[in-house]
Order: structure tokens, then sequence, then C-alpha cells
């Protein structure tokens, strides 16, 4: 049985049936492993829709309707695969470009040719040398229908956002833009635009290939398909693992080896994520709607988990503070009210809030919610959010009394600029 | 008719404020914050006004014509 | 009753609308710089800069429109009306006169580009509303070239005070400018 009727059977892994870990997969062994790419025409706009498939990158979109709004506008068509992965705690995207880049470029024609662009530009950090030098071997070795350009993005976060992309593609900065109009009105140069995830891609490469009932045979009803956890923190075995979607995040965490040690929350769905009580996070499935159900995020699928020894105020500040600094710089509220948050969970978390710090979070946080061009203030608003709910005793003893021992210890959340 | 503020443009003028304060209140650092409500008839025509006297072109209603995209490189006067 | 083509009648009335639209103007560049440099008080918010500004500069139009229209309908310098918006378009005073054309052309591209501001969006009428810059001290230059009293000392101290409000005003909007950066 060759190899690619063997994925179109089991569940997992899918996307990551062909990576091996001594090498990056090269399009012969590419092809061996999966199958050879159909072409595909218009119709396949409807098979994605049949697959339920929806978007990988964070907000969780179906991923058919963005393509029947792209293929439906006016004018010449553009595909950008969003490679930037700016989220710290995320490796997925990278895995995939420096490994298994042919699923990307798969799906990248696959995306163009379903839409009607003969342009597609995949956008990856410019300091990402070693990523670039592989997609550069990767795109050599192919002859796609469609021009694909490896764009480098300035390593800014905001940079990989969605309209941030699409203005830099244009030629101005990359920075957020205020919508409307949104990129699949009027995205590249003012053409229809199809923004996607590198990782959503790789998905339609195998849809393409295997169809949508064999797509919906894992996961959920509500959320079918596979998708990729970047499990890390306080784990056994941290690195990137397929789960069907759906999976309770326990289990997750559980195929990443378990955890080293006393877990007293976790973090789901990165820096825009939401932190969650470890004994309230391990049942929820992994989806948008079962994380919102309890107030967090799936975001683009990380997980981070927190030993019960750290401080997880002391983790959020660092994080905040960061995050602070990584202003687009276009939007008042985001731009004062970012480092005033900032300020304030230091205080909380390293010097104690002399029973006031509490009060200026509450006050701070609506005037910085949803005030901002892009979803960056929001981001943090609810990580600030998550953590005061999450550690809502130790946010109390903080203000009250001053911070604690967890603070001591190594910081473990990653951070761009870290050794 | 809706109130809504392209916060990209805004650079905290305060005109706004000044000429419709029943809908909008500077928040500490001088950018507004808009009532979620949409605008009740008698102010309609203040509300219009205000639209038009934004020094940046910021206040838009929701029936705005979409204004080119304004490229800056993120100037914001600090406010007392 | 006839209105006296030539004489001193309409050549007052022509330096007289002459001088308060070069002083409307001076106070629009004023509030102009007033408005971008935020500048407010207790008693005086900032669409009272902002309005006035506007409703100024459009009573500059009327002076000018009035000190144009003097100026052709006097028959002693047989100025076309071509001159007041053409430079060079006249054998009486040219140079000094293009450059009130020149003024007048600016003037007008102002008020048109900001009247119709929300369709050009904010960056480009931004952009061209630089041109006040050019239109000021040329409006004034041809109050002092083409002013045939300005060697009377009270026209010239007031031109003088334009110029120098004009001075203290663009420094302390400068000065707020770098503040703000």
């Amino acid at each position: 049985m060759n190899n690619a009727v063997a994925i179109a059977r089991r569940g997992v892994p899918r996307l990551l049936a062909g990576l091996s870990y001594h090498h990056p997969t090269d399009l012969a062994e590419h092809q061996r492993i999966y199958g050879p790419l159909p072409a595909v025409g218009r119709r396949f706009i409807d098979v994605v829709d049949a697959s339920g498939l929806t978007g990988r990158g964070g907000a969780g979109f179906p991923t058919g309707r963005k393509m029947r709004s792209v293929a439906v506008g006016r004018g010449g068509k553009v595909v950008v695969a969003n490679g930037c992965e700016g989220e710290p705690a995320s490796s997925k995207d990278r895995l995939l470009l420096t490994r298994l880049p042919h699923l990307v470029f798969d799906g990248i024609v696959t995306a163009a040719t379903a839409v009607g662009a003969k342009d597609a530009y995949l956008c990856v950090h410019e300091h990402e040398t070693y990523l670039l030098e592989r997609l550069d071997c990767a795109v050599a070795e192919r002859a796609d229908p469609v021009r694909i350009t490896v764009a480098c993005v300035p390593g800014r976060y905001v940079a990989s956002e969605q309209s941030s992309l699409v203005q830099y593609l244009t030629g101005g900065p990359a920075k957020p833009t205020y919508s409307p109009p949104r990129p699949h009105e009027s995205g590249v140069r003012g053409r229809p635009t199809l923004v996607n995830n590198v990782e959503t891609l790789a998905h339609l490469a195998l849809i393409a290939r295997y169809g949508d009932r064999w797509f919906r045979s894992a996961g959920l009803l509500a959320a079918p398909g596979s998708m990729l956890a970047t499990v890390s923190g306080a784990v056994c075995r941290p690195g990137v693992y397929e789960i069907e979607a759906g999976t309770p995040i326990g289990e997750a965490v559980g195929s990443a080896g378990g955890p080293a040690e006393p877990l007293q929350a976790l973090l789901v769905g990165g820096y825009f994520g939401a932190w969650l009580p470890a004994d309230v996070a391990c049942p929820v499935p992994m989806t948008h709607a079962g994380l919102k159900a309890v107030g967090g995020a799936l975001g683009a699928g990380m997980v981070i988990a927190l030993p019960a020894s750290s401080c997880l105020l002391a983790e959020t500040a660092r994080v905040v503070r960061y995050l602070a600094g990584e202003t687009a710089g276009q939007c008042g509220p985001c731009v004062f009210g970012l480092p005033a948050l900032a300020e304030a969970m230091a205080g909380l978390a390293y010097h104690g809030g002399r029973g006031r710090v509490l009060g200026q979070l509450a006050r701070l946080l609506p005037l910085v919610e949803r005030r901002g061009a892009c979803r960056h203030p929001d981001g943090v608003t609810q990580l600030i959010r998550s953590a005061l709910r999450t550690a809502a005793a130790d946010a109390r003893r903080h203000d009250q009394a001053g911070p604690c021992r967890g603070m001591l210890r190594e910081p473990l959340l990653p951070l761009p600029g870290d050794a | 008719m809706k109130l809504r503020v392209n916060p990209i443009a805004c650079t905290g003028h305060g005109v706004c404020a000044e000429l419709l304060p029943e809908l909008i209140e500077p928040d500490p650092w001088g950018y507004p914050l808009l009532a979620d409500a949409p605008v009740p008839a008698d102010l309609l025509d203040l509300a219009k006004r205000a639209v038009a006297a934004c020094p940046t072109l910021a206040l838009l209603t929701d029936d705005s014509l979409v204004a080119p995209p304004v490229r800056r490189g993120g100037r914001h006067a600090s406010r007392a | 009753m006839n209105i006296d083509m030539h004489g001193p009648g309409l050549w007052y009335a022509t330096r007289a609308t002459g001088l308060v639209a070069l002083l409307m103007l001076t106070a629009s560049v004023l509030l102009g710089l007033l408005t971008a440099g935020r500048f407010s008080g207790e008693r005086w918010p900032r669409f009272l800069t902002q309005g006035l500004h506007r409703n100024v500069s459009l009573l500059v139009l009327v002076f000018l429109a009035l000190h144009v229209g003097t100026t052709v309908i006097d028959t002693y310098t047989s100025i076309p009306l071509t001159a007041a918006f053409v430079p060079f378009a006249s054998t009486y005073k040219t140079g000094w006169l293009a450059l009130g054309a020149v003024a007048c052309d600016l003037l007008i591209a102002l008020v048109v580009t900001s009247l119709l501001r929300d369709r050009l969006g904010y960056l480009v009428w931004r952009r061209l509303h630089w041109l006040a810059y050019a239109c000021w001290p040329v409006a004034v230059a041809h109050g002092l070239g083409t002013g045939t009293d300005r060697s009377a000392t009270w026209v010239l101290a007031l031109t003088l005070c334009c110029i120098g409000g004009v001075g203290v005003v663009a420094a302390w909007r400068i000065v707020v400018g770098i503040g703000a950066q």
C-alpha cells in the first residue's frame, strides 16, 4: 500500500506524515509520500466549504468562505501565504516551512488556481536566514503555473498581521491599516487578496489530493480535520504535535510527554490567548468554540504549561512589557495604554500593589480594548484579564502584601532576544 | 447613524469631544471615547458638524466613504 | 447715480480692501498655526480656533473679490480681469501684480481643496495645504510692492506687525511640534 493511501486511511499524522527529523523533505520524496498534486479549478472552493477547514493562523475563519469572497472579486487576484509566525511561543509554521516546504507550496498553488490568482507571495521575517535558504532550495526544485515570490517582511510583531502584510506588499510600511476595505475586496495593490496561514494552505494541499470527506474523517463535526499544536513550557517533550481538532488540552499535553512538574495553569493560544487554571483546562477541547466557552482562546494552537512554582503574574508582566514595545505606534490608546498596563502589571508582579494596582488595571483595561486599528491591544488586555482571573488569589495577595517567591524562578515564556 | 473613529488617523486633537460632549469623551490621553449607541435624532446635525470639523478626518459615520489609507510614522503629541 | 470710474474713490477702495484682505489672511494663517499646534485655553476651545480659521479664510475671499473688482473697474490703470489670475498679464506694475495673481490662485486652490477635503483624503489635503506657507508671503510682497502708499508709516507698521505676528506664532508652532515628538 503506498504512502498516499496510508495517509488517506488513518487519523493523524497527516501533514506531518512526511516529516523526517534528519533532513527537509525534498520534492521527489514529498510526491512519493503524499502523492502527486492534482490540478484544481474554481469548483474546488465548494470542496473546501464542504471540508469545514478553518484558518489555522489564529482567527479560525472558514477558509472556503474566504476563498469564495476573493474569487468573486474584480480584477487580478493575489494569494498571500503568511509564514511569519510572529508569536514567539509558536513553531509550527517554522516546522512546515523548513521541513515540509512543498506542502505549503502545493497549498499556495492550489489556492491560487482555485481563486484565479496568477501571483502569490510567501511572507517570512527577514531575519530568518536559515528559513530563507531552505525556501530557496525548495523553490528551485519546482515549476509551478503560479508565480510565487518569497517576500521578506520586517521582524516586528505587528508586521505579520494580515493588513500589515498587504500594506507592505503594496509598497507601504509593515503596519496594520484601518479596515474597511478588507483584503478580499482590496488588498495588495488594490486587488482581491487571499491571506492564509501556511498551515491552512498545507491542509488545502492534502484536501486537493484526498477530498473533503477524508478531511472530515478526523476531528469533530463542528471542528473537523487535524491541527498543529506547539506544546511547550513545563512538559517532558516540548515540540510541535499534530492532533485531531477537538482533542482535549490535557491529551495534547500528554502527547508532549505530560507535565514535567505539577502545573498551576496553561497559557493557550499564545500571547494573544488566555490563561486557564490547569484543572479547568485539561478537559477543554482544542477548538475555537470550546475555548471561548471557558473564557479562553485557541489562537494558533499553542499551549504553554506553567509550573506551580512559577509566578503567573511575573510571567505575564514580562510578556506585556514586550508586547507594549511592539506596537506599530499608530493608535493613541495603544501607544499610551499598553505601556501604562505594562507599568501596572510590573508593579503588581515585582513590587506589590500597595492596594491600588488592581483598581488601576480595572480602570485602564476598558480604555485600551477595541480602540486600536488591529487586535494587538485586545490581545494584551485579554492576556491580562485572564491572568487576573486565573491567579485571582495571587493577584489580591500581590496587591495587598507584595510579590511572591515565584518571580525568582527563571522566566519560562519565550521572548525574542532571549539567549 | 453611528459614529466611529479611525484610530490610525486620530491624533487626539479633541475637537470632536468639544463639539459633541454628549457622545464623545476624551480619555486620559486625549483620544475620543465614543458612546456605543446610535446618534439620537436631535444630535444628528451636531454629529455631522463634528465629523466635518475633525482636523484629521478621523471621525467617521458608518456610511462614510473610505478615505485613502493614511500612512505616517506614528507621531503622537503627549497629552497632559 | 454715476459711479465715478476714475479718481480717488475707487483707488482708496482698492487699497483698503487689499489691506483688509491681507490682515484677514494673516489672521487666517495665525489661526491655522494655532489649530495645528492644538492651542486651547480655559475659555477658548479648539473648535473655535478651527472654526474661525475656516470662516476667516472665506472672508478673505470676499475681500479679495472686492479688491480685484475695484481694481478692474478703475479706468485709471486699465488692468484686465485676467491679471488677477494670470501672472504677468498686466502692463501696469507687471512684476508686483504677478505676485498678486499667484497669491490669488494659491488662495483659491487652498479653499477649494479644503472644501473637497473628504473626497481628497486627509493625506493629499494636508500636503496641498502647505501651499498656505507660500500664499501668505507672496501676498505680503504683493502688498509692499504694489501698494502706492507703502511709504505711509502706518501701512508699513501694520505690515511689519503681520510679519512679526506670523513669525512668533510659527516659532511657537515649531516648538510645540518638536516637544510632541
